[in-house]
């Protein structure tokens, strides 16, 4: 109450008809409608046909089914920690901390490509190494790569129409070979790319295999100038034999040879790919040519691996787009996509309750 | 007749009150077409997170700034209820606008990584933990569609009153300081259903 400020009064007024009314009340209500419309509209919520990042993350959910806590893709994995060595040569081509001579801790997981958290492990399933390394003045750089020279598909819808037609029919436990070589049929990048990955069988095991991250990033240097820039990680262990006995005896023997290997440190060369202007950039499914310029930045050491666990590699993210200063992505559509649907599916298993992993490193230490 | 300080809201709130409307709608929809998009998340996250801090910059100064000039008195042509729901409105705006980023720059210390913000390193605010993050991750969207939803009331609010009462509520607010029009002595004579002067309640659709 404040009888000194009697109510305002109202600047102009005149009388209000019954038709101004109405007509006034309609353009509220238009307005208002438009309003809530055009945010859903913005939201996606009006056009169910785009894929948007939580449908993507939904069609992992539909082929895969949803396992409460685990990541919608690369479900099964076991964490890792260690470091890298830097030997300065990188930043010829990249003023990025990380390739100053020095050492950085890393955390990593290893997994197997799929939404099942306990699938068999088979060697021809894609093997994951997701990396974080931990640079100076909290900087990061994060990324996830896999074991196959180049990647199936050059856009995202065409790797979720793949996802969706791989999806294994209940009735039969298999995949419906009619809609894959429907899906084939119309894309012969993938088609090429399958026969690159052929010429490439993968290694024995999770440790000696080369991990690439197969989308180009631009790399700037102190000059100013950018390289497109791909890179892996090549293992110091040698192959192994090329069936292993154990696929018979354990669903998990690349994981369990990987946790018994890791008894001694583990080591990869970080070898950086260096694209000419003629090389695409935008198209992950296309190599580059094998005499291209690679530089051996230097090594990755992983001296522990732990079952996945509160704090460890479970709870991060391997979002490729955390890249310190001096890389920068390039014109391939596939990372801000990855970025975007690795948030969806991270958000999503933060607030699930969380399960134990398939991978009981201890156990299998103990064994 | 009150004089023209009184009946309109001092130039520093018009100022801060449309700079922050701007803001505060554009980084509403530039985070529906984020979250709708494959290919431009990256990109207009990167303008999210700095829009937000500036917004939550800028409402700490208009909360202050609260302080330092009262808003107007309430006008007749809104009735005690009316009153109350419009002051529990904006109350629930300045709130979800001081609270939303918070959330937000928590969730993100939640999650761990870096809080790089445009140019500037923000120091986390909250423990690094997953658990948290999907918690935190949920309020900002809950905040979200209800900071949503209160302005879209608030929007339809002063519109009913400009183009269906015409009571000149909006001019409280306009950017442009209002010259007095011979309109305002028609008032007394207007056909109003509630001329009775209602002497609770003070500012209204700040
Ligand atoms: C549009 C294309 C792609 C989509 C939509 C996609 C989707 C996903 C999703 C949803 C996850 C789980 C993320 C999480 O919960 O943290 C994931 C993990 C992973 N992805 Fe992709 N992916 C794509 C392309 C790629 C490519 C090109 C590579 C390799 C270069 C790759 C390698 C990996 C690896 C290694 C992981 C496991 C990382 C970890 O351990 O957290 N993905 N992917
Ligand atoms: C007034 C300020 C803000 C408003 C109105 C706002 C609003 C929103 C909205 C509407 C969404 C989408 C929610 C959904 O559809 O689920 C969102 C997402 C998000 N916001 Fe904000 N926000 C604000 C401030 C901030 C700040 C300051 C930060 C961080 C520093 C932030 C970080 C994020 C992130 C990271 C996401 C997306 C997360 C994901 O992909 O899951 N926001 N915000």
């Amino acid at each position: 109450m404040n009888e000194d400020t009697p109510p305002a009064t109202p600047p102009s007024r005149k009388p209000v008809s019954r038709r101004r009314a109405l007509i006034g009340l309609s353009a509220v209500g238009g307005i208002g409608a438009a309003t809530i419309g055009g945010f859903g509209f913005a939201r996606g919520a009006l056009t169910p046909e785009k894929l948007t990042p939580a449908r993507f993350a939904d069609r992992f959910e539909h082929v895969f089914g949803r396992h409460e806590g685990f990541r919608r893709n690369h479900a099964k994995g076991l964490s890792a920690t260690g470091y890298f060595t830097s030997n300065g040569a990188g930043a010829e081509v990249s003023t990025a901390s990380v390739f100053r001579a020095g050492t950085y801790p890393v955390t990593g997981r290893f997994s197997l490509s799929g939404g099942l958290p306990c699938a068999p492990d088979t060697a021809s399933v894609v093997r994951g190494l997701g990396l974080q390394f931990d640079l100076p003045h909290d900087e990061q750089w994060r990324t996830a790569m896999v074991n196959i020279p180049v990647f199936l598909d050059s856009t995202p819808q065409n790797f979720v129409d793949r996802l969706v037609a791989s999806k294994t029919d209940p009735e039969t436990g298999e995949p419906d070979q009619k809609k894959i070589r429907a899906y084939l049929d119309d894309h012969p990048e993938t088609v090429a790319a399958m026969k690159i990955v052929r010429q490439h069988p993968p290694a024995s095991g999770f440790e000696n295999t080369t991990y690439r991250g197969l989308n180009a990033f631009g790399f700037t240097n102190e000059d100013g100038q950018t390289t497109p820039v791909r890179w892996m990680l090549v293992p110091e262990e040698p192959d192994g034999p090329e069936k292993p006995p154990q696929e018979q005896t354990s669903e998990d023997y690349l994981f369990e040879n990987l946790v018994r290997a890791s008894s001694a440190p583990l080591q990869w060369r970080l070898i950086l790919t260096l694209g000419q202007p003629e090389d695409p950039t935008n198209d992950a499914t296309k190599p580059w040519p094998d005499e291209r310029r690679t530089i051996d930045v230097g090594t990755v050491t992983i001296n522990s691996v732990q079952t996945e666990a509160p704090g460890n590699a479970r709870d991060i993210n391997f979002d490729p787009l955390v890249l310190p200063d001096g890389i920068t992505p390039l014109d391939d559509p596939l990372p801000a996509a990855r970025s975007s649907v690795y948030a969806r599916s991270f958000a999503r298993r933060s607030r699930e309750t969380h399960h134990p992993s398939k991978i009981d490193a201890e156990a299998v230490r103990r064994a | 007749m009150r004089s023209r300080a009184t009946i309109q809201y001092a130039l520093p709130s018009r100022i801060l009150h449309w700079l922050m409307a701007a803001m505060v709608v554009v980084q509403l929809f530039i985070a529906a077409v984020m979250m709708a998009s494959l290919a431009y998340y990256p990109l207009l996250l990167a303008i999210h997170k700095p829009l937000g801090i500036v917004i939550l910059i800028f409402i700490v100064f208009r909360i202050g700034n609260l302080f330092l000039h009262r808003p107007p008195p309430a006008m007749s042509t809104m009735g005690p209820w009316e009153r109350r729901f419009a002051k529990g409105s904006e109350i629930l705006l300045y709130a979800l606008l001081l609270i939303q980023p918070l959330i937000g720059w928590a969730m993100l210390s939640a999650a761990g990584g870096p809080l790089t913000i445009g140019p500037v390193q923000l120091p986390p605010i909250a423990p690094e933990q997953v658990g948290l993050f999907g918690l935190l991750r949920i309020f900002h969207s809950v905040a979200a569609y209800l900071l949503f939803l209160t302005f879209t009331a608030h929007l339809c609010a002063v519109l009913f009153h400009t183009v269906v009462l015409r009571d000149g509520l909006l001019s409280r607010m306009a950017p442009w300081t209002r010259r007095l029009t011979s309109g305002e002595s028609d008032f007394t004579s207007s056909a109003d259903s509630n001329p009775q002067p209602v002497t609770e309640g003070r500012g209204v659709s700040d």
